[in-house]
């Protein structure tokens, strides 16, 4: 984690809401959004409360239309349950909804993410002789695979963006949006979301690009926390633009979210 | 009385070492106290079999029921990692099969199916394939390219944790259902674990509710607060401070046998744990009431 004390602005809100906030503002325009778990779920719900209040929350627990009246604590909290619109088997929810095509938004979090949006959530290390041993897939592998588009949540330190990622878990371009769809994979990485960032991905290549940074934090910075020369503003002539800071709004109902998350 | 067994006599009879187990629930209804009681019995050369090992999974390892987990998700849900089972996993003394979510549902389907395997539109592009040779391709015969493919799973025994049962097995529940329906179907035999045992009457008043009809269940055990410290949707609630108390716990090998001796073994049964727990922790854990409106089936006499 970066030091947030050398980086926080001093009103009030932190690089660590900024990122939860940015997020949630990247799903303004969606319809269905397959929240994953860890950080995507409290900015999910940020998303449906403020920027999107029509957007459908699903989770891989069998969820559709989720309307949590507290933070959940994990994807298969029975708050989700109470007034969703629908919960199905997990069995149908893969098959029908997800690989039948009805996932707009896959929000996922990273330990790993690589210069072509690929993520390691199962392994640092070798699979067999593993340095750290990670969760694995859960459903993070087939929600990249599936959704129309991916955001991705994750710290922006240099060990956790490496060139390439010590074990793909979840395909984002693989070496390239070339090798992705030769292998039959539509959709793919939009953007990264980190506590200091905004990135996204080429359009030819599909490499990872620098878009905004976030108030207070360097180009330079960010370019120090990536494990490999960071491209800047693919689509805006190599510029680098300023993630607009929290509103007032949006920092009142993320703490509101965050107090009601049960004990 | 039906199928109805004490959770000692059900898993006795009906669990035993070296078998492969699918204990289901997806955070929701993890059948714990089936657990404990397998812990409690000394049970060895368990293949665990489960999308997410959870803590169930985790004090089963520690206490050496385990010889193989299969599994697709390795955390404490909300809290970190799985400690005794990350410890054994990086140092190499617990045999790994490893899939996706959709791996593992599709596995169950095809077990309770009758099928050999199930394509899946998933693992293309993972690394995960390269690890685990049971995840192999086919060329789809209509013309369609190459499709990845799981093979079935079928477990000697599955553990069914419900809301209300019938003393026959006939069991119903609602909230996330997770993979329980295919669990039960991909297993030879069936244990239902239920927080309240019904009249048949109630089943058949509402038979879109039923899970499992009773020719698919072998035991019924009687089982209040048994999926602790996980939940029942609308009678508890997930106990969060009991998943962090494992994790603290956890961390070290003493700590991790200290609470096993607390909370397992040196307790008889469910109803000492719940004694344990204590009624203002329980109360801490009930929901307010929110019903449904009754549906309307009809008479057709």
């Amino acid at each position: 984690m970066t030091d947030p004390a050398a980086h926080d602005p001093p009103d009030g809100w932190s690089l660590d809401d900024l990122m939860i906030v940015a997020a949630a503002r990247l799903l303004a325009g969606a319809s269905t959004v397959l929240v994953g778990i860890g950080q995507p779920n409290l900015a999910a719900n940020l998303a449906r409360r403020v920027h999107n209040p029509s957007v459908v929350l699903i989770y891989e627990s069998g969820v559709i239309g989720a309307r949590p009246e507290r933070l959940p604590v994990s994807i298969g909290d029975p708050a989700l349950v109470t007034r969703a619109q629908c919960v199905l088997p997990m069995m149908d929810l893969f098959s029908f909804v997800l690989q039948g095509g009805h996932i707009d938004v896959g929000f996922l979090e990273g330990v790993q993410i690589d210069r072509f949006g690929n993520i390691n959530t199962t392994v640092i290390g070798p699979y067999e002789h593993p340095t750290v041993r990670l969760a694995g897939s859960g459903g993070a592998c087939e929600i990249a695979s599936l959704a129309r588009r991916t955001i991705i949540l994750a710290r922006h330190e240099r060990r956790r963006f490496p060139e390439r990622v010590d074990f793909v878990t979840s395909p984002g371009y693989l070496s390239g949006r070339a090798e992705r769809k030769r292998i039959g994979l539509a959709g793919g990485p939009d953007a990264v979301i980190t506590d200091l960032a905004i990135l996204r991905f080429d359009d030819g290549t599909g490499e990872m690009y620098l878009e905004t940074v976030h108030p207070g934090v360097t180009v330079e910075k960010v370019r120090h926390e990536t494990g490999w020369p960071l491209r800047l503003g693919a689509r805006s002539g190599g510029r680098v633009g300023e993630t607009p800071p929290p509103t007032a709004a949006e920092l009142q109902a993320l703490s509101r979210l965050r107090t009601s998350r049960s004990s | 009385m039906g199928k109805v067994l004490s959770m000692r006599d059900a898993i006795a009879r009906l669990v035993h070492d070296g078998e492969t187990l699918y204990a289901a629930g997806f955070t929701h209804l993890i059948p714990f106290a089936a657990a404990h009681e397998i812990i409690r019995q000394g049970r060895r050369g368990l293949v665990l079999c489960r999308a997410t090992p959870d803590l169930i999974y985790d004090q089963m390892i520690a206490a050496g029921c385990a010889r193989k987990v299969v599994f697709s998700w390795a955390g404490n849900p909300g809290i970190g990692m799985l400690r005794p089972f990350r410890r054994a996993m990086e140092a190499g003394t617990i045999e790994l099969e490893e899939y996706t979510h959709f791996g593992m549902l599709a596995r169950l389907y095809a077990g309770a199916a009758g099928l050999p395997f199930m394509p899946v539109r998933t693992n293309v592009g993972s690394d995960l394939p390269a690890h685990n040779p049971h995840i192999r391709t086919i060329v789809d015969p209509y013309g369609g390219g190459t499709l990845s493919v799981v093979p079935a799973l079928r477990a000697d025994v599955a553990i069914i944790h419900v809301h209300r049962a019938d003393a026959d097995g006939n069991a119903q529940t609602w909230g996330i259902i997770g993979e329980q329906r295919e669990a039960a179907f991909a297993a030879d035999r069936v244990i239902v674990v239920a927080e309240e045992i019904v009249d048949p009457e109630v089943i058949r008043a509402d038979p879109n509710r039923t899970l499992l009809p009773d020719f698919k269940v072998d035991a019924v055990v009687h089982e209040p607060w048994g999926a602790h410290p996980s939940y029942v949707q609308g009678a508890y609630d997930r106990d969060a401070e009991a998943y962090r108390e494992w994790d603290r716990a956890s961390s070290t090998v003493e700590g991790t046998d200290r609470y096993l001796r607390e909370w397992v073994y040196e307790l008889p049964d469910r109803a000492a744990y719940v004694q344990k727990l204590g009624d203002e922790r329980l109360a801490g854990l009930r929901p307010a009431p929110l019903h449904s409106t009754p549906v309307n089936y009809g008479r057709y006499a």
